[in-house]
C-alpha cells in the first residue's frame, strides 16, 4: 500500500532522515515511534507529499508520489493531525465535507456519509453544525478522523493525533481509534512517541531514532528481543505504575 | 470579482460623469481670492454672451493651472503679465511681443491688460500722507522722517527693498515686521511705510496710499487672461467677451472687489455680479448648519463617488496583487516594494503627476487615489495570507486541494479578516486624501476646503473638513457592519 523505498532528506545541511526503507502493506496498522525530532513526522509528511526526499522514491497504491502527482495522491490518503488541523471559518459538518464537496458529491451523499463517519468516530450529530472553536479537543480530534475518512481513503496517516488531549480522553479516543481501524480494515500509519498507544493501537512498530528506522516488528517482539540499544532505552522509559509505587 | 469589478467602473464613470463636456467653456483659476473673482467675471460675461461657461475653480500654483491650459483641461484662466515672464516664459525681461511669440507655437494667447496691475508696491498710512504729502516713490528720499517696516521677504528678495532703496536713493533700514501684522502697525501709527500687494483689499480698508512707481522699478503685473487659441473658433462670442474686459478694471476697483469677498465675507459669484451691475437678490445670511447641509449635499456625492470609485479600483487590483505577491514570494517582493514606493510620493504630486497623462478633474484624481488605496489592501492581504499557521497550510495541502480551492476556500476566508483591515484603511485614506483632489479641479468636500485656505475664511474651510471628518467616522461604522457579514463567522467566535 505504501512504500518508502530507499529514502533520505536533509534540511540545510542537517540530515533529517537516512536511507530508510519502510513498507506498510494492505490492512497493516504501523506505529513509528521515537523522540521528538526523530524524523518520524518527517517519514508520514513524505507519504502525504508535504515533504519530498532527496534520494529514493514514495509510492502510494502504486503511484510514485512527486510533486506533480501528489495531489491526486492525497486523495487515497486521510491525513489527520495534533489537534484535528480543522479550518476555523468552517463548521464541523463543513470541514468534513469540504473536499467531496468541491469533488461534486450532492447534498443527500455527502449528508449520509457524514452520519455514518460520525456514528464510527463517537461524535453526537448536534456537535456537526459547530465551530472548532467551541468543540473540545476530543470533538475536534473526532472532528478530524471524519475529515479524514470522508473519501474512503486507501491509508490512514495519523501525526501524533492525541498529543493534546487530557489521559481520560486520550484513552477512550484510543478505545474508539482501535474499534474504528477494526471496522474499516485500512491501512494505518501512527506517529506517535506514546509506547502504550503504539501497542494498542498498531500491528507492527517501527522504531525511529536519529533519522533512521532501528527496529520494526510486533511490540511483542521489540520488548522481547530489542535489537538496537535505543530500543532497550526506550522500553527502560516507559514506567507502569507498579514501577513507579514501588 | 467580476461584480466587484462592474461596481467600480460604475463608480468610477459616475465620479467623471460631469456636467462638462466639449461645448463648455472652461475657465481655470489659480488658489487666490483675486483670480477666482476674475475668473467668475468671465463666466459670467460669457453666460450672458451665450456661451456655456464652467469655473474650474483654484487648480493650483501657476504651474498646474498653465499645464491645464496648455493641456486643454481648461480654455482660459486670469494670470499676470510678470508670472508670464518669471515662471512661464522664464526671461524676466520678456517685454510683451517676446512673451506672445513664446506662447504663439504653444497655441496660447495672452489678452490685453485688463486695466490693473497686481504687483509690489509701497503703501503710506494715511495719518503720514498728512503729516509728509507724498505720493511717488521718488518722493521718499526727502522724507527722512518716516518708519519703514517690511515684510521679511520683501527684505530679502533683489527685486524688493535692496533693488528699491538703491533705485530711488533710501538709505533708512527697515524694521521687519509680518505682513498680516504691518497693517495694523500702520493704522496704529507706529509704522507709516510697509510693501503691499497693489490689489491688497486691506490698503482700501486701512485708508493707505498706494505711492507711484515712478521710476518703474517693479517689474510689471499686468492682469490678462491667457487662453487656447482654439477657444475663439469654438466659441466665437469669447473674443466679444475678452474684447468687454480690455482695461475695464482699475486697481482701486479690484481691491473693493477683493475687499467685498476677503473682508465681508460676500461669495465669489455674487462679488462678479456685482460688479457686472446683476439685480442681486438680498443675500440671505447662511448660518453655519445650513452652510454645512449645502455643503454636503453640493460636494458629498462627488466626495462619495471619488473615495467608492477610488476604493473598488484599489480592491480590484490589490487583492490579486497581495495574493500574487503570496503566492509568487520574488515578484511578491517587488509589488510589496513598488506600492510601498507609492505610498510615499506626496498626495499632491502624485495628483500633479497625472494631469498631463489624464487632464484636470475627476479622472486624474480617481487614478492617484486608486494608487494611494493600493498599499493599504495589498500589504494586509499578503499579511493576512502569510500568517496562516503552519497546520492549517498542511492540512489543506493533504486534503488534495489544488492551489486555487485552497485560496479560495482556505487561505482567503482565512485572512479575510486582515484583508479587511487593509480596505478600512485604504477607505478612510481615500476620504482623506479625496480633499486634496480638489486642488486639481475634482471637487469633493475639498473645494470648500481650498477656497476657504485661499480666502482665510474659517467657516468655509469647515464647511469642508467636518464632512470630511464625519465621513471617515461613517466609514469605519460602515465597515464594522461589513465585517459581520463578510468575516465567517468561526473567526469571529471566542474575540
Amino acid at each position: 500500500m505504501v512504500n518508502l523505498e530507499a529514502v533520505s532528506k536533509s534540511f540545510g545541511g542537517r540530515v533529517i532522515i537516512r536511507p530508510t526503507t519502510l513498507t506498510v502493506g494492505a490492512g497493516e496498522r504501523v506505529a513509528l515511534i521515537g523522540p521528538s525530532g526523530c524524523g518520524k513526522s518527517t517519514l508520514l509528511r513524505m507519504v502525504v507529499g508535504l515533504v519530498f526526499p532527496d534520494e529514493g522514491t514514495v509510492t502510494v497504491s502504486g503511484t510514485r508520489v512527486t510533486p506533480a502527482s501528489a495531489r491526486g495522491v492525497r486523495r487515497k490518503i486521510g491525513y489527520m493531525i495534533q489537534d484535528g488541523g480543522l479550518f476555523p471559518h468552517l463548521t464541523a459538518e463543513e470541514n468534513v465535507t469540504l473536499v467531496a464537496r468541491l469533488e461534486g458529491w450532492s447534498a443527500e451523499r455527502c449528508r449520509a456519509k457524514v452520519q455514518e463517519l460520525a456514528k464510527l468516530a463517537r461524535l453526537p450529530e448536534a456537535r456537526l453544525p459547530v465551530f472548532p472553536r467551541q468543540l473540545s479537543g476530543g470533538e475536534r480530534q473526532r472532528v478530524g478522523l471524519m475529515r479524514a475518512l470522508m473519501l474512503d481513503p486507501d491509508v490512514l496517516l495519523l501525526d501524533e493525533p492525541l498529543g493534546a488531549l487530557d489521559p481520560l480522553v486520550r484513552a477512550r479516543l484510543q478505545e474508539d481509534l482501535r474499534t474504528a481501524f477494526e471496522t474499516l480494515g485500512k491501512s494505518v500509519v501512527i506517529v506517535t512517541h506514546d509506547m502504550t498507544e503504539a501497542a494498542y493501537l498498531a500491528s507492527t512498530v517501527a522504531v525511529v531514532h536519529e533519522g533512521s528506522i532501528v527496529q520494526k516488528g510486533p511490540m511483542r517482539a521489540l520488548v522481547e528481543t530489542p535489537e538496537h540499544p535505543f530500543v532497550k532505552e526506550l522500553l527502560g522509559a516507559t514506567r507502569t505504575l507498579e514501577e513507579a509505587l514501588a | 470579482m467580476r461584480r466587484l469589478l462592474a461596481l467600480a467602473i460604475a463608480l468610477a464613470l459616475l465620479a467623471s460623469a460631469g456636467p462638462v463636456h466639449a461645448a463648455t467653456l472652461k475657465v481655470g483659476s489659480k488658489r487666490f481670492t483675486e483670480s477666482y473673482i476674475l475668473a467668475e467675471i468671465i463666466v459670467k460675461l460669457a453666460r450672458q454672451a451665450g456661451i456655456d461657461a464652467v469655473h474650474e475653480q483654484g487648480l493650483g500654483g501657476t504651474a498646474v493651472t498653465y499645464r491645464a491650459l496648455e493641456d486643454g483641461a481648461v480654455d482660459l484662466y486670469p494670470e499676470y503679465t510678470g508670472t508670464v515672464a518669471q515662471t512661464i516664459v522664464k526671461d524676466a525681461n520678456a517685454d510683451d511681443a517676446a512673451m506672445r511669440a513664446w506662447l504663439a507655437p504653444h497655441r496660447i494667447v495672452m489678452s490685453p491688460s485688463l486695466g490693473f496691475q497686481n504687483t509690489y508696491a509701497l503703501a503710506v498710512s494715511k495719518g503720514a500722507v498728512e503729516r509728509e504729502h507724498v505720493a511717488k516713490l521718488s518722493e521718499l528720499q526727502a522724507h527722512p522722517a518716516l518708519r519703514y517696516a517690511m515684510s521679511h521677504e520683501f527684505l530679502g528678495r533683489g527685486d524688493g527693498w535692496p533693488g528699491l532703496a538703491r533705485r530711488y536713493g533710501i538709505a533708512v533700514v527697515p524694521t521687519a515686521i509680518d505682513h498680516a501684522l504691518a497693517y495694523q502697525a500702520l493704522a496704529e501709527g507706529t509704522v507709516d511705510v510697509t510693501d503691499v500687494y497693489t490689489t491688497d483689499a486691506k490698503i482700501e480698508r486701512f485708508g493707505l496710499t498706494v505711492l507711484e512707481d515712478d521710476r518703474s522699478f517693479f517689474p510689471p503685473y499686468d492682469a490678462v487672461f491667457l487662453y487656447r487659441d482654439d477657444a475663439l473658433g469654438r466659441f466665437p462670442a469669447l473674443a466679444g467677451v475678452l474684447a468687454r474686459l480690455n482695461g475695464t478694471i482699475d486697481a482701486a476697483t479690484m481691491r473693493k472687489l477683493n475687499a467685498r469677498a476677503e473682508l465681508d465675507k460676500v461669495q465669489l459669484s455674487r462679488v462678479a455680479g456685482e460688479w457686472l451691475g446683476e439685480a442681486q437678490g438680498d443675500a440671505a445670511p447662511v448660518s453655519f448648519v445650513g452652510g454645512l447641509v449645502a455643503s454636503i449635499v453640493r460636494h458629498g456625492p462627488r466626495h462619495l463617488a471619488l473615495v467608492l470609485g477610488s476604493l473598488a479600483l484599489s480592491m480590484v487590483f490589490g487583492i490579486p496583487l497581495g495574493i500574487a505577491a503570496y503566492v509568487w514570494r520574488r515578484p511578491g517582493a517587488l509589488i510589496l516594494g513598488i506600492t510601498g514606493v507609492v505610498q510615499t510620493i506626496p498626495s499632491l504630486a502624485l495628483f500633479c503627476f497625472f494631469i498631463p497623462l489624464l487632464g484636470i478633474g475627476p479622472v486624474p484624481a480617481l487614478a492617484a487615489l486608486f494608487l494611494y488605496g493600493l498599499l493599504p489592501i495589498v500589504r494586509n492581504t499578503h499579511a493576512g495570507l502569510a500568517s496562516i499557521p503552519g497546520d492549517l497550510r498542511d492540512a489543506a495541502h493533504a486534503l488534495g486541494l489544488s492551489a486555487t480551492e485552497r485560496l479560495r476556500h482556505v487561505e482567503v476566508p482565512l485572512a479575510s479578516r486582515t484583508i479587511l483591515a487593509g480596505v478600512k484603511t485604504s477607505a478612510v485614506v481615500a476620504v482623506g486624501s479625496a480633499t486634496i483632489a480638489a486642488f486639481i479641479g475634482a471637487g469633493g468636500f475639498g473645494e470648500p476646503i481650498s477656497t476657504g485656505l485661499s480666502l482665510n475664511d474659517v467657516t468655509t474651510i469647515l464647511q469642508g473638513a467636518l464632512p470630511a471628518a464625519g465621513l471617515a467616522l461613517v466609514v469605519q461604522l460602515v465597515f464594522e457592519a461589513v465585517e459581520r457579514v463578510l468575516v465567517p463567522r468561526g473567526l469571529r467566535l471566542g474575540e
